[in-house]
């Protein structure tokens, strides 16, 4: 399709980006890994230690279960706001006045800190209190999620869905208006149903954006803190104790550098992996 | 195949037109016959563009009705047409093959597989694209993607009128001339009705056999790119067609002789009635002026060298006019005198034809 | 079907103006009309925690602080990632696909991670507590999603485009500033209010890397939550005032994420 150039000039026009962000990726990860093979007993004397952290990490219980409901939360998560977002974007007028407008709404949510967007749906959602508690509870459900964790994890999900799905919706409204008219006139002449005009034009169009989306989505769930541990603190029990909100409690809890630098690592190298997967699937029929 | 005509057509894409300038298209009509190859030919913001999706229905006019074979169709949508338009940049499903791409119309229509085969099958033959059929659509170069849009509109046999909207804008230029060909031998062929809208006079010249000069929203005129050559109607399209394009020679009328800078000039179409207060010009190829020692006299400004003649670029007075030179012939002095060929030298009114 | 469908987004967007609402009447009511029971609008109406804001420095000097940090974080990702986007676009060279892919792992460990190095690289080079810092800071998970979306419109943009202005004879940086860059201004908005939006509600970082002359308005809010209990109407109108800035970014971005370009418009 576009052929790109052998250029090495590339590497003068990408200098500006890799010296910024290397700056700022490099010498702290110099300085989490050594942490993570590393004892300290305070007073600032370190020992090394070899891989025993990683080994510990990788091998308790906590770890395990943070992991599992880390990976159910964020599944779920991409679950239902990729397609959401997807569908609001296609729904959305394509030009006309209503376009600033919805646009405008639309971002509120993103705009919000996230500990005041955790602690909003924390009274919001408050049985006895908030809006939406009590509305649910005077339609007959039995909702308290300060104390039933099934309750907890479906407020954790709409305050999740509420806060990001704009994210999706703005990517995906960006990449359809980038579709020239033209496509949709050919459409039409060839008299393709809408669903065809989804698929064959729409989709295929959106496929860089809605990498992005999905990508963006994955990480910032997969390392989400803020928002869950001001609305629940990883509670009731450890019902929504994910990933992030465990480590910080092992590294600023317990003050043990080691285990929480060796599981930051691990934990990176997770997120590595699968947004690795997700990118090399999602891109797969580039390279033509 | 239907006979198309357009009636009383005007268009503009504001709401409330008021000035001229408001309407992309002022009054026009036209008739298309079945079968031919017609070039719309005009500079931009003529209106042919927007003339073409009037056509195919992609614009509504403001006022005016859309006939195909006597049928109103002025309400009735593009697929309800049958028609197929080939736009400036290739329109393609990129994630279909070749083959795909060009059964998509037949199969939205419901035909039955073996059908579509043969069809598919005859119009990748027709347009060299046999070899290609199962590779992705994506894949191919700019000119055969536009074979591609150009074998969805061919394969369908209920289109009336296949519509070409400066197709040829992103082909290399090297492979420009090959599609053009390839569009003629195609229209040879299938005898499918076909109308062309470019901007570039080659194209159009080469391509149709009738071609209707758009300027500034109206038709200037219809005819065989032969007749817009010989007798243009219009001083723009004798200007715009050609190249060089044809002098336009402000000229004064006195008691039926034509006069140019002060001398007279014989035209082919004589004036008949008095003109009064009409702008009158003449018009002549630079083919038909030649160097003549006794004739107008004219500075001689520039010789360019144009292959196997030359431009010889003058002026007389405030008016610029151009003459060619066949290779070998005498290059002009500094001054020099010139003459129009009686017989193809023409008075325009208005900038209108006197006829 | 298509006529009704307005409803998806009329009903989306009243699903996110419900807590909103929420949070706006919480920050007109008193912190213990808020805790003492529900009310669906303010039963006593006070304009104090709005008051507390405009008139208490160490607060409305948040908004300022974190204004600055966040504009130039801004112009400084997006300028960057602009030439980078171009040539992750338009050339191939040694290593550049691992380098794409490398820039976007930079989003990838939680920020409590960097918390603590860039706590003692910023002091180190003397930037504690300054615009700058956090500006720069913020450019680790900035500049690579800049780049990743530049990079996709960029290359919807068919290369057509270039060697035609070459042919045309325009130099390189007057085609890129001229032609180029106006054909994927949708891209470039988004970019401009991801990275906003992004630096703007960022926490930790920001808290981490400032104490005074820069504590962004996410830090001094944080104090809401520990010295006098909960104050959660003065959180919530803090809350209600951080969104505006954000509003109004995507007020004058909104053409070119609607726009797109046209193709057709060679």
């Amino acid at each position: 399709m576009n052929g790109k150039t052998q250029n090495q000039i590339g590497w003068l026009f990408v200098l500006p980006v890799v010296a910024l962000v290397a700056f700022n990726a490099i010498i702290p990860l110099m300085a989490v890994v050594n942490y993570s093979v590393q004892e300290t007993f305070g007073n600032n004397m370190f020992f090394f230690e070899g891989v025993k952290w990683f080994e510990q990490v990788l091998h308790s219980d906590r770890f395990h279960a943070s992991l599992g409901r880390q990976l159910v939360f964020s599944g779920i998560i991409l679950a239902i706001e990729v397609p959401l977002g997807v569908a609001i974007a296609l729904a959305m007028p394509r030009r006309g006045p209503w376009v600033s407008v919805c646009l405008v709404l639309m971002a509120l949510p993103l705009l919000i800190p996230w500990n005041v967007v955790g602690a909003m749906w924390n009274i919001f959602a408050l049985p006895d209190i908030g809006m939406l508690g009590r509305l649910i509870n005077d339609l007959g459900f039995n909702y308290n999620y300060t104390q039933q964790p099934l309750s907890a994890w479906a407020t954790l999900i709409a305050m999740d869905v509420w806060h990001w799905t704009s994210l999706v919706v703005l990517l995906a409204y960006a990449g359809l208006s980038a579709i020239p008219d033209a496509y949709y006139q050919a459409a039409k002449i060839d008299g393709a149903s809408s669903w065809a005009v989804f698929r064959y034009i729409q989709l295929p169009k959106m496929r860089r954006v809605l990498t992005i989306a999905v990508l963006l989505r994955f990480m910032d769930s997969f390392n989400i803190h803020t928002e869950p541990f001001v609305l629940t603190g990883g509670g009731p029990g450890n019902a929504t104790t994910l990933l992030s909100i465990d480590l910080v409690k092992i590294a600023l809890g317990q003050f043990d550098l080691g285990p929480a630098a060796a599981m930051s690592i691990i934990y990176f190298l997770i997120i590595l992996l699968l947004s690795w997967i997700f990118y090399a699937v999602m891109t797969r029929d580039e390279a033509q | 195949m239907a006979k198309i005509s357009l009636e009383n057509i005007k268009h503009s894409y504001l709401k409330r037109p008021r000035a001229p300038e408001d309407w992309a298209l002022k009054k026009l009509d036209l008739e298309w016959t079945d079968g031919g190859a017609y070039a719309l030919l005009g500079p931009s913001g003529c209106g042919k563009t927007t003339l073409l999706n009037i056509i195919s229905g992609l614009v509504r006019p403001t006022e005016g009705r859309v006939l195909f074979d006597g049928i109103d169709l002025t309400e009735r949508p593009t697929d309800r047409r049958h028609i197929a338009q080939v736009f400036q940049f290739p329109v393609v499903y990129d994630t279909m093959t070749v083959w795909e791409n060009l059964a998509f119309p037949l199969r939205n229509r419901g035909l039955p597989a073996a059908e579509i085969e043969g069809k598919v099958q005859a119009i990748a033959q027709m347009l060299d694209l046999t070899e290609m059929l199962q590779r992705r659509a994506a894949g191919l170069t700019a000119d055969g993607k536009q074979k591609i849009s150009l074998g969805r509109g061919l394969v369908r046999s209920d289109v009336n009128v296949i519509m070409f909207d400066e197709p040829l804008t992103v082909i290399d230029p090297h492979l420009k001339w090959q599609l053009r060909s390839k569009l003629k031998e195609l229209h040879q062929r299938t005898r499918r009705t076909m109308i062309y809208v470019t901007h570039d006079q080659t194209e159009a010249l080469t391509f149709a056999e009738t071609v209707v000069v758009m300027h500034e929203g109206t038709v200037v005129q219809v005819g065989s790119p032969v007749e817009l050559f010989e007798r243009p109607r219009h001083t723009f399209v004798g200007h715009f067609i050609g190249s060089p394009g044809m002098n336009v020679l402000p000229c004064e009328v006195s008691n039926g002789a034509v006069l140019f800078a002060g001398q007279r000039v014989d035209v082919e179409n004589p004036p008949t009635a008095p003109l009064n207060g009409r702008h009158t010009e003449i018009g002549v190829r630079p083919e038909f002026v030649g160097l003549d020692q006794q004739g107008i006299p004219v500075k001689i400004i520039k010789v360019s060298d144009a292959g196997r003649y030359r431009i010889v670029e003058a002026r007389c007075g405030e008016s610029h006019l151009k003459l060619l030179l066949e290779e070998g012939a005498a290059l002009p002095g500094s001054s020099a005198g010139v003459r129009f060929d009686r017989s193809h030298t023409r008075l325009y009114a208005d900038s209108q034809l006197l006829e | 079907m298509r006529k009704l469908s307005w409803l998806v987004p009329t009903l989306y967007i009243l699903f996110l103006l419900l807590p909103i609402y929420w949070l706006v009447s919480m920050s007109f009511k008193t912190t213990n009309e808020i805790l003492g029971a529900f009310t669906l609008w303010p039963k006593k109406f006070t304009l104090e925690n709005y008051q507390k804001i405009f008139t208490d420095p160490t607060w409305y000097n948040g908004y300022i602080n974190s204004l600055i940090y966040v504009v130039i974080n801004t112009v400084i990702s997006v300028l960057a990632a602009l030439p980078a986007a171009y040539a992750f676009s338009r050339y191939r060279f040694l290593g550049d696909k691992h380098l794409f892919f490398w820039l976007l792992t930079n989003r990838m460990a939680p920020a409590a991670v960097f918390a603590l190095p860039f706590f003692q690289l910023y002091s180190a080079i003397g930037l504690f507590d300054t615009h700058i810092a956090v500006a720069l800071a913020h450019c680790l998970f900035n500049i690579p999603l800049a780049v990743w979306i530049l990079e996709g419109f960029m290359s919807s943009v068919p290369k057509q485009l270039d060697e035609t202005a070459y042919l045309d004879g325009y130099g390189f940086w007057r085609f890129f500033i001229k032609i180029f860059l106006p054909t994927i201004a949708a891209g470039i908005g988004v970019a401009a209010f991801f990275c906003f939006m992004f630096s703007w509600v960022e926490l930790l970082l920001a808290k981490t890397l400032t104490s005074v002359a820069a504590k962004p308005i996410a830090a001094t809010m944080t104090r809401t939550a520990s010295s006098s209990g909960y104050e959660l109407g003065l959180l919530a109108a803090a809350g209600t005032l951080t969104i505006i800035p954000g509003a109004f970014v995507i007020y004058f971005v909104r053409n070119y994420i609607a726009k797109g370009f046209a193709l057709g418009r060679v």
